[in-house]
C-alpha cells in the first residue's frame, strides 16, 4: 500500500484540487503493477541529498559547464557601456521591440499549449502506425536551422506558398511582414520544446489514472481535462517556459518569414543583430535588457509554477 | 491545367532551393573563416619560403554582392598559381569587418561600402592603402516581367505594393535611401532586410513585389526577378574598396590574388557580373 499512497501524494501535488479524487482509490487495485511503474515516482515528494560529499569527478566538469554558460553572460556585463546607457535607453525603439518581443513570444507560447498539448497526447497515449515517424518529425524543427524553417514557412504560407495563396485568394490573409508572421515563425521553433516537455510527463505519468476515471463513465476527453491535465500540469507549465524562452530570443526564422520592421515584425533579436552591424554598444545595451527582462520572468515564473519538479 | 499547376510548383521550389541555398551558403560562409587558422599557419611557412609566387591558401573576406565574380576569380587564381587554394567567406560587409577587428584571421577583405573598409582601416586592420576596383549601382528587382510596369521610384509607393529595402545598418540600405532622398520619395517599406540576398530573396519568392538591390544582384539572380533601372541610382553608386591586411597570414598570397582582381581579366569578371568600372 505503501507505493500507492506515495503515489497519491504525487498526484495530490500535482492537480490539488477534487479532480483526481477517485484516482487514488482505484490506483491501488493492481498492487502487483505497482511497485514498477511506482517506484522512481515514491521518491518525490520528499528531496534526497547527496550524502558523502560531491565526487570531484562531478563536481568539476558541473563546474566547468556552469562557468561555460556564465562566462559570456559576464563578459557582456563586463564590457556593457553603462555610462552611455540612460541615452540608448531613452530611446523609444528600444521598448517598441521589447514590447513586441514580449506580446509576440507570449502568443507563440498560447498557440504552443492549444495545439503543442493535444499533440502531446496523442503521441503520448495513443498508439497509431507511424508514431515513431511522427514523433520525429515533430521534432524537426529543433534540429532545422532557424533560417531553413523560415524559408520553409515562405514556401508553406507565403503570399505564394502552397498553402499561403489559398489563404491570399480566398480571405485576403498574407502572413509575412506581419505581427501575425512572428508569431507564426517562433510558434514553428519553440512548440517542439513544448511537445516534447509535456509528451515525456505524459509517458511518466500513470495511464491507469485516467482508466479509472473512465470506467467510472467521464468521457475520454473529461478524463484528460479532469484528471490527465491536472497531473501532468508541471511538466505542461516548463514546457510553456522553455517555449516561450525559446521564442523570446528567435532571430532566424523570424526575420526570414516575417521581416523586419520597427513596431510590426522588428522584435528585440533583430534589432540587436541590426545594432551589431554599426553599433555594438547600443546593440550590447540592447541584449542586456533583454537578458534582463528573461532572467526576471523566468526567475519569477519558476518559482510559482516549478516548485513541485 | 494539372500539368501547368505542377510546373509552376516546380519552379517555385526551384526559386526557393535557391534562396535556400544562399542563405545556406552564407551562414557556412561566416563561420568557415576561424575553422582554417591552423592549415594557414601551415601554408604561410611555405610562402615564406618559397619566394617564386604564391602559395599555399589565401583566405579572402568579401561582401555578399562579390560572390559570383569572386568564386570565378578564385578558380582562375588557382589554376593560375598551382598549390594554392582560395577560401572565400561572403557576407554582410559589416559584420565582415566586425570579424575582422574582432581578430578573424583573413588576407584580403574586400567591402562593399568606403565605410565598412573605413572600419577597419581606422582599427590598423589594413596593410597600405584600400583601392577601389569596382563600383555597383542600384536596381528595382520586380517580379519577373515586371507585371505593375514600375518604371520609377515613385512607381513604388503605389498603395498595396510590397517594397523591401536593406536596412540602413548595411551598404545597400545606405545607398537605397541616398537614392530615395535624391529623388524626393516617401517610401514606406514592409521590412528592412539584414543583407542585400534578403532584400532579393523576399522577391524571388514573390513575397514582395519589388527591391532596392545592385544591379549585380539582379543579374546573378537571371530570370527569376527583373531588374529595372532608374534615374536616381546615379545620385548612389557604391565604390567597392580592397585591401591587404595587417595581419595577413599569407601577404604574398593576399597581393596577387588583389592583382588579379584588378587586372583586365579581372575587370571582365566583374563586368560580367554587372559591375561598373571603378
Amino acid at each position: 500500500m505503501t507505493p500507492a499512497g506515495a503515489r497519491a501524494t504525487g498526484a495530490a501535488a500535482g492537480s490539488g484540487t477534487a479532480g483526481p479524487s477517485a484516482a487514488p482509490s482505484r490506483a491501488g487495485g493492481p498492487p502487483a503493477a505497482g511497485p514498477r511503474t511506482g517506484g522512481p515516482r515514491a521518491g518525490r515528494p520528499g528531496r534526497r541529498r547527496v550524502r558523502g560529499g560531491v565526487p570531484p569527478l562531478l563536481l568539476l566538469p558541473a563546474l566547468a559547464g556552469l562557468a561555460f554558460l556564465v562566462l559570456p553572460l559576464v563578459a557582456l556585463l563586463l564590457r556593457a557601456p553603462w555610462r552611455g546607457m540612460p541615452d540608448l535607453l531613452a530611446g523609444a525603439a528600444v521598448w517598441q521591440a521589447l514590447q513586441l518581443s514580449l506580446l509576440c513570444a507570449t502568443a507563440a507560447t498560447g498557440v504552443s499549449l492549444v495545439i503543442g498539448v493535444p499533440l502531446a497526447w496523442l503521441l503520448a497515449r495513443v498508439e497509431f502506425p507511424g508514431r515513431r515517424l511522427l514523433r520525429a518529425l515533430v521534432t524537426l524543427p529543433l534540429v532545422l536551422p532557424p533560417v531553413v524553417g523560415g524559408v520553409a514557412l515562405l514556401m508553406a504560407l507565403g503570399r505564394n506558398g502552397v498553402v499561403g495563396q489559398w489563404l491570399d485568394a480566398w480571405f485576403g490573409i498574407t502572413l509575412p511582414f506581419t505581427t501575425a508572421g512572428v508569431v507564426v515563425a517562433e510558434t514553428f521553433v519553440a512548440m517542439p520544446f513544448l511537445v516534447i516537455s509535456v509528451e515525456g510527463t505524459l509517458r511518466a505519468a500513470d495511464p491507469r489514472y485516467e482508466e479509472a476515471a473512465q470506467t467510472l463513465g467521464a468521457s475520454r476527453f473529461t478524463a484528460f481535462r479532469r484528471v490527465t491535465l491536472p497531473l501532468i500540469a508541471p511538466g505542461v507549465a516548463a514546457g510553456a517556459v522553455l517555449a516561450w524562452a525559446r521564442a523570446l530570443g528567435e532571430f532566424g526564422a523570424t526575420i526570414t518569414f516575417a521581416g523586419n520592421f520597427p513596431g510590426t515584425t522588428q522584435t528585440m533579436p533583430l534589432a540587436v543583430y541590426l545594432a551589431l552591424q554599426n553599433d555594438p554598444e547600443a546593440a550590447i545595451t540592447l541584449s542586456l535588457v533583454l537578458l534582463a527582462v528573461s532572467v526576471a520572468v523566468l526567475a519569477g515564473l519558476r518559482d510559482r509554477w516549478m516548485r513541485s519538479t | 491545367m494539372t500539368t501547368r499547376s505542377a510546373r509552376r510548383t516546380r519552379r517555385r521550389l526551384q526559386a526557393g532551393a535557391a534562396g535556400a541555398a544562399v542563405l545556406l551558403a552564407l551562414s557556412a560562409c561566416s563561420s568557415s573563416g576561424s575553422g582554417s587558422s591552423a592549415e594557414r599557419g601551415d601554408s604561410a611557412g611555405k610562402a615564406g619560403s618559397a619566394a617564386e609566387g604564391p602559395a599555399g591558401e589565401v583566405t579572402v573576406f568579401a561582401a555578399a554582392s562579390l560572390k559570383e565574380s569572386f568564386t570565378a576569380l578564385g578558380e582562375e587564381f588557382e589554376s593560375r598559381h598551382p598549390g594554392t587554394k582560395v577560401t572565400f567567406s561572403f557576407g554582410g560587409s559589416d559584420s565582415l569587418a566586425a570579424g575582422i577587428t574582432g581578430g578573424a584571421p583573413a588576407d584580403v577583405f574586400a567591402a562593399a561600402s568606403p565605410t565598412t573598409m573605413k572600419i577597419v582601416a581606422d582599427a590598423g586592420g589594413t596593410a597600405g592603402t584600400p583601392v577601389t576596383f569596382a563600383r555597383n549601382e542600384l536596381r528595382m528587382a520586380t517580379l519577373p516581367g515586371n507585371p505593375r510596369k514600375l518604371s520609377s521610384l515613385k512607381d513604388l509607393t503605389r498603395p498595396g505594393l510590397k517594397v523591401v529595402l536593406c536596412d540602413e545598418a548595411v551598404p545597400c540600405g545606405a545607398a537605397a535611401r541616398k537614392a530615395l532622398d535624391a529623388g524626393g520619395v516617401d517610401l514606406t517599406p514592409v521590412s528592412y532586410e539584414q543583407d542585400v540576398k534578403a532584400a532579393l530573396n523576399k522577391v524571388v519568392l514573390k513575397e514582395a513585389d519589388a527591391a532596392l538591390v545592385y544591379r549585380t544582384d539582379v543579374r546573378a539572380a537571371g530570370d527569376t526577378v527583373t531588374g529595372v533601372a532608374f534615374p536616381e541610382s546615379a545620385e548612389a553608386v557604391g565604390d567597392y574598396p580592397i585591401a591587404l591586411l595587417e595581419d595577413a597570414g599569407n601577404a604574398e598570397g593576399g597581393k596577387a590574388f588583389i592583382a588579379l582582381v584588378r587586372s583586365a581579366e579581372g575587370r571582365k569578371v566583374l563586368g560580367g557580373a554587372g559591375f561598373l568600372k571603378p
